[in-house]
């Protein structure tokens, strides 16, 4: 038994390095980082310690509506990616001819590189002096004047990031989700339909529960995934997301070490915490809830 | 309730172009009277589940019509019918608890027929008191035995008083005693509850022990329905003797001449009423009666004692399997060390079949 557990242990070993490498010790790196003050890359040196650096980022304008945007993409788009693909799941199973075909179409922005998405959102929204975007051309049958949703009002600019975010997570939930409802077993529905069950009590009270597990994983990587958007802005927005008002707290953490402004590591380090202590209570929320909602067979 | 099968047929069309349509059940005529346990047996891919999903309404039939009394109920769906069904692996809702589960067909009683939570408890708890499970009722499907489960999904098919009751091979994920004892549990539900019930197998034993009629079928057509002693005693075909009975008949090529049953050389019995010329003979195992003069001349194999009888294996050059098994009573007189055995042929367990059409000759002894 002993000499199991050695062995065990050696097996676990490179996983264990390579963890220790680059995830723990910069963990705790960027830790010690936040409550240095002034820390400097080059010289590796630092004014004092506390928790100045907090203080300043919880008070930097930037940084609350990089907050404020994170968290307004966040509440928006995880129900919603969510529960649409749920619905798009349900009715894939449901349909049989070219089943395969919609699987596929689901399926393209998953694969297709975020750079090459965020242009054709370009093409579908931006207004130049030359045509207004196929949005608005389509606003315009509805009588209604058009909108600069690239460079436009704030509401317009986080509606298409919204549009864009929920569009690109869809088809990995489609994925996880359709494959979570074939694996229900038919003699569940059989039975429900002989006890003379509806249909929806049947989605409610069978389908539901049954595939909880699959929607408990897409909603606590989405919330995680959403807290940590960035690339997606950048691709819409351009670079300077912080003109733009379009800023997400990992694009702060990126624009204060290496940004136009660049080189407060102490900053960056602070506020990645600050979004490391959020995304950790949520998940936590999100395990507590899961207790009483999620069912594992 | 009585439950009509009218020339009742299911065509499964071909899964690829220009394969061959399969039928699972052909022209399946039958009124299972009220009240009464009806056993569809046969090997699988007999067509006996079909018919059973054609019943419950869950597979809607190519042709013919069902009857639930005088209702016609062909068109109606499986949410309608009021048919309680089990399925072989029980089908429980795994996250609800045996409670819910059981109250789970009363929650969709819409209209005048809602119920209060009190009395779909009073009514769950009937049930599970029905099949003795009332100590469960707050655990979960996977905290519970195989036979505990196989019981909460009965009383799931009975606490809405089903018109007619429906199970799928109800028994064959139990151990064999388990099995045993739940099904002389089924027969005294049955006959307490009183409600029709069809019950499907592939376990001759189980369905002849319990119904009061048995189906036997096969690839889709039904070759016998009757009672199941009379079944076994008469069986119309050697498909239906061959598969009833444990251990099974023993069959023989054999030939009448002049008024004698031959198997090889050896002369077994005197008959009439056939005419001479090649027969297949099937013998019941309990046909066999070790005798110092006996007719049946075998080579002797081996003595299997089974306690309340013995088993005496043997060969014989006309016999068409690998070896006869004959059961005869412990005492009977037999000498293990002796290299052939003579038997006496009981003349009501030898059955004659017809080589071409295997349906069965009737003959006086």
């Amino acid at each position: 038994m002993e000499q199991q557990n050695k062995k065990g242990w050696l097996y676990l070993l490179p996983a264990f390095l390579f963890l220790g490498a680059f995830l723990v010790y910069p963990l705790i790196d960027v830790f010690v980082y936040s409550f240095e003050e002034s820390f400097n890359f080059a010289s590796q040196t630092y004014t004092g310690v506390g928790t100045f650096n907090f203080s300043y980022v919880l008070h930097d304008p930037y940084f609350l509506q990089a907050l404020k945007n994170t968290c307004i993409l966040v509440l928006i788009t995880v129900p919603l990616s969510t529960g649409l693909a749920l619905l798009i799941s349900v009715a894939l199973s449901s349909v049989q001819k070219l089943r395969e075909l919609f699987q596929t179409i689901f399926f393209l922005p998953y694969v297709t590189n975020t750079l090459a998405v965020g242009l054709v959102f370009m093409i579908l929204f931006k207004k130049t002096p030359y045509s207004d975007g196929l949005m608005n051309l389509l606003l315009g049958v509805f009588g209604i004047a058009p909108v600069d949703f690239i460079d436009g009002p704030y509401w317009a600019k986080m509606f298409v990031l919204c549009f864009y975010t929920v569009w690109i997570v869809m088809p990995f939930k489609i994925l996880i989700l359709t494959s979570a409802l074939a694996s229900v077993s038919q003699t569940y529905y059989n039975a429900a339909k002989v006890d003379g069950t509806g249909k929806w009590r049947i989605f409610t009270k069978i389908t539901l529960p049954m595939i909880s597990p699959s929607i408990f994983y897409l909603v606590v990587t989405g919330f995680i995934g959403a807290f940590k958007a960035y690339s997606d802005a950048v691709a819409l927005f351009g670079v300077n997301l912080n003109n733009a008002q379009m800023n997400t707290i990992v694009g702060y953490v990126y624009d204060m070490l290496y940004g136009n402004s660049g080189g407060y590591p102490s900053y960056a380090s602070a506020a990645a915490i600050l979004l490391f202590s959020i995304v950790l209570t949520i998940t936590c929320i999100n395990l507590l809830v899961s207790k009483k909602h999620v069912h594992y067979v | 309730m009585k439950v009509v099968l009218q020339n009742l047929t299911k065509v499964f069309p071909a899964r690829k172009k220009g394969g061959a349509d399969t039928v699972a059940v052909d022209d399946f005529t039958y009124e299972i009277p009220d009240g009464k346990l009806i056993g569809l047996l046969g090997p699988s891919g007999c067509g006996k589940s079909t018919t059973l999903y054609m019943i419950s309404g869950l597979q809607a039939p190519t042709r013919g019509r069902i009857f639930f009394g005088d209702q016609d109920v062909t068109q109606l769906p499986a949410e309608e019918r009021g048919v309680g069904l089990v399925f072989q692996n029980y089908a429980l809702y795994p996250h609800l608890t045996v409670l819910q589960n059981i109250c789970f067909p009363l929650e969709n009683l819409k209209g005048k027929d809602k119920l209060s939570k009190a009395e779909m408890h009073r009514r769950a708890q009937e049930a599970a008191a029905l099949v003795q499970i009332d100590g469960l009722l707050e655990r979960k499907p996977s905290e519970l035995s195989g036979g505990q489960q196989q019981r909460v999904a009965i009383a799931r098919a009975l606490v809405k008083t089903p018109r007619v009751l429906l199970l799928d091979e109800p028994l064959s994920n139990l151990d064999a005693r388990l099995r045993l004892q739940t099904r002389e549990e089924i027969r005294r539900i049955q006959k307490q509850t009183g409600i029709t019930t069809v019950f499907v197998t592939h376990d001759q034993e189980e369905a002849m022990s319990i119904s009061d009629c048995i189906v036997v079928m096969k690839a889709g057509r039904v070759h016998q329905i009757g009672k199941p002693q009379q079944v076994y005693d008469d069986p119309v075909d050697l498909f239906v003797a061959k598969f009833l009975g444990t251990p099974p008949i023993n069959v023989f090529d054999g030939r009448v001449q002049g008024g004698k049953l031959l198997l090889g050389e050896d002369t077994v019995l005197e008959l009439s009423g056939v005419a001479d010329g090649k027969v297949i003979v099937g013998v019941r195992p309990e046909g066999f009666v070790p005798e110092e003069k006996g007719g049946l001349k075998c080579k002797l194999l081996n003595v299997e004692v089974m306690g309340r009888d013995v088993s005496v294996v043997s060969t014989h050059p006309a016999f068409q399997g690998a070896a006869i098994r004959a059961i005869v009573a412990s005492d009977a007189a037999i000498n293990r060390e002796a290299e052939t055995v003579r038997f006496r042929l009981k003349p009501n367990k030898v059955l004659l079949f017809d080589p071409e059409t295997e349906l069965r000759i009737p003959f006086r002894a």
